[in-house]
């Protein structure tokens, strides 16, 4: 078991937001999958205060051990959230954190205290990825505006609020001790990195809006690299993410100084990569105890 | 029809067979652990050594509609002898034409390699009789590799008696292929842009003269091919109201609405569908 900001888990693997649907999953594969779920948390895809119907195609692109995305967050708004998708995420067998974001304070703020009366969240995650419009500023790219953010939400809740932080910064930890003093109660990193890529047979970009998010084993290296500074900086538990594929690369991120272990896009090649990589580092315990 | 569901997460298959099929490859998998698929069903496929062989690519499974399904006993799938406890399992057969990292390394699979496989994922054809109760017999457009999913397709009409007529286009010799082995034995009309073989032109010059005849009508049209052909079987269809399904692709990255990689218009235009799970076959207005 390990414990993280109240909630007792399973296993210190969970997935990264965006990259498992539990809804879908669960229609493909029916029941099987609540009996064998592979996180011991699961965050949901963000969810925003109004409907997004996400990016024009193309939204994917291969590269080199990962790809790039730029999906635009589609998602049915605060309110089909509510009402379609979070009972059916109440009946999965691990603890629900929703990563929500907005572009004002007052939207963050209206999701916080919607999801804060709602019994089946267990926490929640800001994606702080965003612009504010208020100052054009991307906030997790800033201590002030992260700072700023977590002082208008942190009253709101008690629930657990869990830092999203991008790679995209000259210093990460600047803003992990930001959002540590504005009261959140953890972090998670990295978000993807900033990539771009062009069709060799168009000469266009490979991404329909231009660019997106390199993921992947490609980017391991840069997110131990952060979370070992995060970690080093903050008090806070710290979520480690980044191209974990397996035990060994789950290890490092805990060796880095991560709590918990968030598999990403090792889930589209492996749908139960989760349970794997939890196997896979609690023998890699066995063998080194 | 019903869309089996695919046992949960990916599992490994043998490879029983690869070998050349015109200008294609056609590769069979021993399924040991699935359910015989439903026709237009897709699989994701990976091979389990070697993968990200070449400067860390292929990365992602790659998506492949099943052209044939033969459920039966292992060991007459594998070419044993017959033993006691006989279990069954399913042999898939898979049309490829290489044309990238993914595709180039699963043309050189090796008999007795193993393969990842996740499926049999997303929505297949639909009867003639679900389109529509005045639909009785279909009409199939494959152009190019995207004749694979309408191969077995046909066989599931005809073990139904539903009257079906094949219409089949490809570019030129090099990029065609599955005839022999996926068509044999039923009558076919052929088109190929540089008239190496059957009708000069596109395959969709064969369907708009069919679809003048008297009986098109009663017809329901199953196509899949490159985007242009199936908007131009759309558009034919369309224009004269008759029924149509078009099993469709896009970059998939995970095949089990995951990733929302897939994303295509919605056919009602409203937004986008991933064609992973509310695909690949997709109903046409």
């Amino acid at each position: 078991m390990v414990e993280f900001c109240g909630l007792e888990l399973g296993n210190p693997v969970i997935n990264a937001s965006g990259t498992f649907d539990a809804i879908a999953a669960r229609k493909v594969y029916g029941d099987a999958l609540l009996e064998d779920f592979p996180f011991s948390a699961f965050v949901s895809k963000t969810i925003t205060l109004e409907p997004r119907v996400g990016n024009e195609p193309q939204r994917i692109w291969e590269t080199p051990a990962g790809m790039i995305n730029s999906i635009g967050l589609p998602n049915k708004g605060l309110e089909g959230f509510v009402e379609h998708d979070l009972p059916q995420l109440g009946e999965l067998p691990v603890p629900l954190i929703v990563s929500v974001m907005a572009t004002a304070h007052e939207d963050f703020a209206r999701m916080v205290s919607a999801l804060d009366e709602r019994e089946e969240v267990a926490a929640l995650e800001l994606n702080v990825s965003c612009p504010n419009v208020h100052s054009g500023l991307i906030v997790g790219e800033q201590p002030s505006e992260t700072l700023a953010l977590l002082e208008a939400l942190r009253p709101l809740t008690r629930k657990p609020l869990i830092v999203k932080l991008t790679p995209n910064v000259a210093d990460p930890a600047s803003v992990a001790v930001a959002a540590e003093e504005g009261g959140a109660d953890a972090v998670s990193l990295i978000n993807t990195v900033k990539a771009a890529a062009i069709d060799p047979a168009t000469g266009a970009s490979g991404i329909g809006v231009g660019q997106g998010g390199l993921s992947g084993p490609a980017i391991r290296p840069i997110a131990v690299g952060q979370v070992r500074a995060v970690a080093a900086a903050v008090g806070l538990p710290v979520v480690g993410m980044g191209g974990v594929c397996n035990g060994a690369d789950a290890a490092e991120m805990l060796a880095a100084g991560a709590t918990l272990v968030a598999v990403g896009t090792e889930s589209f090649r492996d749908p139960r990569a989760g349970s794997r990589v939890a196997a896979e580092l609690s023998e890699t315990f066995e063998q080194s105890s | 029809m019903e869309n089996p569901r695919a046992p949960w997460g990916r599992r490994p298959a043998a490879v029983l067979a690869n070998r050349a099929s015109g200008g294609y490859r056609l590769f069979s998998l021993l399924d040991e652990d699935g359910p015989e698929p439903a026709a237009g069903q897709f699989y994701m496929l990976a091979t389990e050594a070697h993968w990200e062989q070449r400067g860390g690519r292929p990365f992602l499974p790659r998506a492949f509609s099943v052209a044939e399904a033969t459920t039966g006993s292992r060991s007459s799938l594998v070419g044993q002898s017959a033993t006691n406890s006989e279990r069954t399992a399913v042999r898939l057969d898979f049309l490829i034409e290489a044309i990238g990292p993914g595709t180039e390394r699963l043309c050189h699979l090796e008999e007795g390699e193993r393969v990842w496989l996740n499926g049999p994922l997303g929505n297949g054809f639909s009867l003639p009789r679900e389109l529509s109760d005045s639909a009785a017999g279909a009409i199939l457009v494959g152009g190019g590799i995207g004749i694979a999913p309408l191969a077995i397709w046909r066989k599931r009409l005809a073990a139904r008696n539903v009257p079906t007529r094949v219409l089949l286009g490809f570019r030129d010799e090099a990029h065609s292929g599955g005839l022999d082995d996926l068509f044999a034995c039923c009558e076919v009309a052929l088109a190929s842009d540089d008239g190496h073989i059957g009708h000069r032109g596109y395959v969709t010059d064969l369907l708009d003269v069919m679809l003048a005849g008297d009986d098109a009508r009663s017809a329901a049209v199953y196509a899949c091919g490159p985007p242009p052909m199936l908007a131009a079987v759309a558009a034919l269809c369309s224009e004269r109201g008759i029924v149509h399904e078009l099993a469709m692709e896009s970059p998939m990255g995970c095949g089990y609405g995951a990733c929302y990689g897939c994303a295509v218009p919605a056919p009602d235009g409203d937004g986008y569908i991933r064609l992973c799970v509310d695909g690949p076959v997709v109903r046409g207005g």
